[in-house]
């Protein structure tokens, strides 16, 4: 049991199983006629959206809402902190009206951190997104995936040993890169990083990974999954990379790239997709693609989440 | 700190014996009868009374998986409880089912299992069998058959061990006792 989720680093192959476990359990729920659980009755979770983003938003709602939590959120556009109220006032206010759970996205790296561990709030911290830091129900909904395809109904106390995962786009600027090394590494599997030079992050050490700029070569080595980032267009105007084509062309998962990978291999994408820049709309459409079975796996993984930081005892 | 054995492998194999013979009996007629066992030790029990339930009655009488961790209310105030993985083998709706474990106590454990039985449907009639009562009721919750009825005071721990889970078959009680409780 954990009193936040901040950052899957402290992860052992021991306990991420434990909790993807936990996860398949919830997800079995969901297929009852009746889905709502009892298990969160009476406790208040806060999601407090600094950041959109609709996809996290609505997962983490209804993952709660599943569990009979009562869910407020709290989006930073039209609300007090867009009048200048900082994280230390937000967060002691929504002390004062009784949250246990606060699920925060946020563009500052660091942001679940402050909020856990400042002192303002004795809630559960669940970060659902800090800068270019962390975005850990992501890459447990990711690993939960893997092993569900790899492994279906029979999935429970496996870890990843031997899987190897090539993580595709902008790893400088991404949580969800940062977030799955460390997971996924932890459950056995291996992590090979690609990027354009300007976009992987000049110092890899102490990172478990190895890394290369070098699409082609990593596809020839036939991956076991291959995980494509989303680029952020907003960042395309700081000329980490000429064109949009350009990175197609080097960077992106086209069809006849997809074509040589083993018949087995996944392609995954955390969403939202720029079809045509990072992924081929027909690969991200083909039976290899996980990218609508992440989403569904998604709630399974944050009802788990919810459940490990809010149901059991909390320090006092 | 003592231990005492309450019941040995051969009580424990005539208990179930007697509770099998005494379910079947309970519900002769039921066409739909299933047993859900509570994880551990009762999804064992639950395996074995349908084996021998099958064989007395000459039909088919499924076992099936309750985790009830979901929908208990004690979750609060202790480290958090990891989930089991639940298996109803056949649909619910209109089913006579028999919810089985290994230690009756609070009633507790079984109240979370019939809020959890409603996610799946309305059975038609829910009984309980457990292999020990050892009293000490907090819930208006009372077995249909019992392997044993062993009165322990609260002090005490009753402890159920099964060859599939702990390589034998035994009940054990240990805990503090007075010097007269221990030659009573």
């Amino acid at each position: 049991m954990s009193e936040h989720l901040l950052s899957t680093r402290g992860f052992t192959r021991d306990s991420a199983v434990a909790l993807l476990d936990v996860a398949e359990d919830m997800a079995d729920t969901q297929r009852r006629q009746v889905k709502k659980l009892p298990t969160l009755r009476g406790t208040t979770i806060v999601n407090l959206f600094f950041e959109d983003s609709t996809r996290t938003r609505i997962s983490f709602e209804a993952a709660a809402k599943r569990l009979s939590a009562d869910v407020i959120t709290f989006s930073a556009k039209g609300s007090s902190v867009s009048k200048g109220e900082s994280l230390q006032d937000t967060a002691q206010t929504l002390q004062a009206m009784g949250a246990d759970g606060i699920v925060i996205r946020h563009s500052s790296s660091g942001a679940a951190h402050t909020l856990a561990t400042s002192g303002w709030t004795r809630a559960g911290v669940v970060n659902a997104g800090d800068g270019t830091h962390e975005h850990p129900t992501q890459a447990l909904l990711d690993a939960f995936t893997i092993r569900k395809r790899r492994h279906g109904d029979d999935s429970r106390g496996r870890d990843l040993d031997g899987v190897r995962v090539v993580i595709v786009g902008d790893i400088l600027h991404s949580r969800v890169a940062r977030s799955n090394l460390w997971l996924l590494t932890a459950m056995g599997a291996s992590v090979h990083l690609v990027a354009p030079p300007t976009l992987l992050p000049s110092n890899t050490e102490g990172w478990p990974v190895t890394t290369g700029i070098d699409l082609d070569e990593a596809i020839d080595g036939g991956p076991d999954v291959v995980m494509m980032l989303r680029v952020q267009r907003e960042r395309m105007t700081e000329a980490f990379f000429p064109t949009a084509k350009e990175y197609a062309s080097l960077y992106g998962l086209s069809v006849a790239r997809a074509d040589r990978l083993p018949e087995s291999s996944l392609v995954m994408h955390p969403g939202p997709m720029n079809r045509g820049l990072e992924i081929a709309g027909a690969v991200a459409d083909s039976p290899r693609s996980t990218v609508l079975e992440q989403v569904q796996n998604g709630i399974g993984v944050r009802m788990a989440v919810l459940y490990d930081v809010l149901a059991g005892e909390r320090a006092a | 700190m003592t231990l005492r054995s309450l019941l040995d492998a051969d009580d424990v194999r005539r208990a179930i014996t007697r509770m099998a013979h005494e379910l079947v009996e309970h519900d002769p007629d039921a066409e739909r009868l299933v047993l859900l066992g509570i994880p551990t030790r009762g999804a064992v029990l639950a395996q074995r009374l349908a084996a021998q339930m099958t064989r007395i009655a000459g039909r088919d009488i499924p076992a099936g998986v309750l985790d009830v961790t979901l929908y208990r209310d004690d979750l609060a105030g202790q480290p958090t409880r990891a989930t089991r993985r639940t298996d109803i083998p056949v649909d619910l709706d209109g089913a006579t089912v028999v919810l089985v474990d290994d230690v009756l106590y609070s009633g507790r454990t079984v109240r979370a299992a019939l809020d959890a039985l409603t996610a799946f449907g309305r059975p038609a009639v829910v009984r309980l069998a457990v292999l020990v009562d050892r009293g000490h009721r907090e819930l208006p919750i009372r077995p249909d058959a019992v392997g044993r009825n062993l009165p322990s005071a609260k002090s005490e721990r009753v402890r159920v061990t099964l060859v599939e889970v702990d390589g034998a078959d035994a009940v054990t009680i240990e805990g503090p006792f007075t010097e007269k409780e221990e030659h009573a």
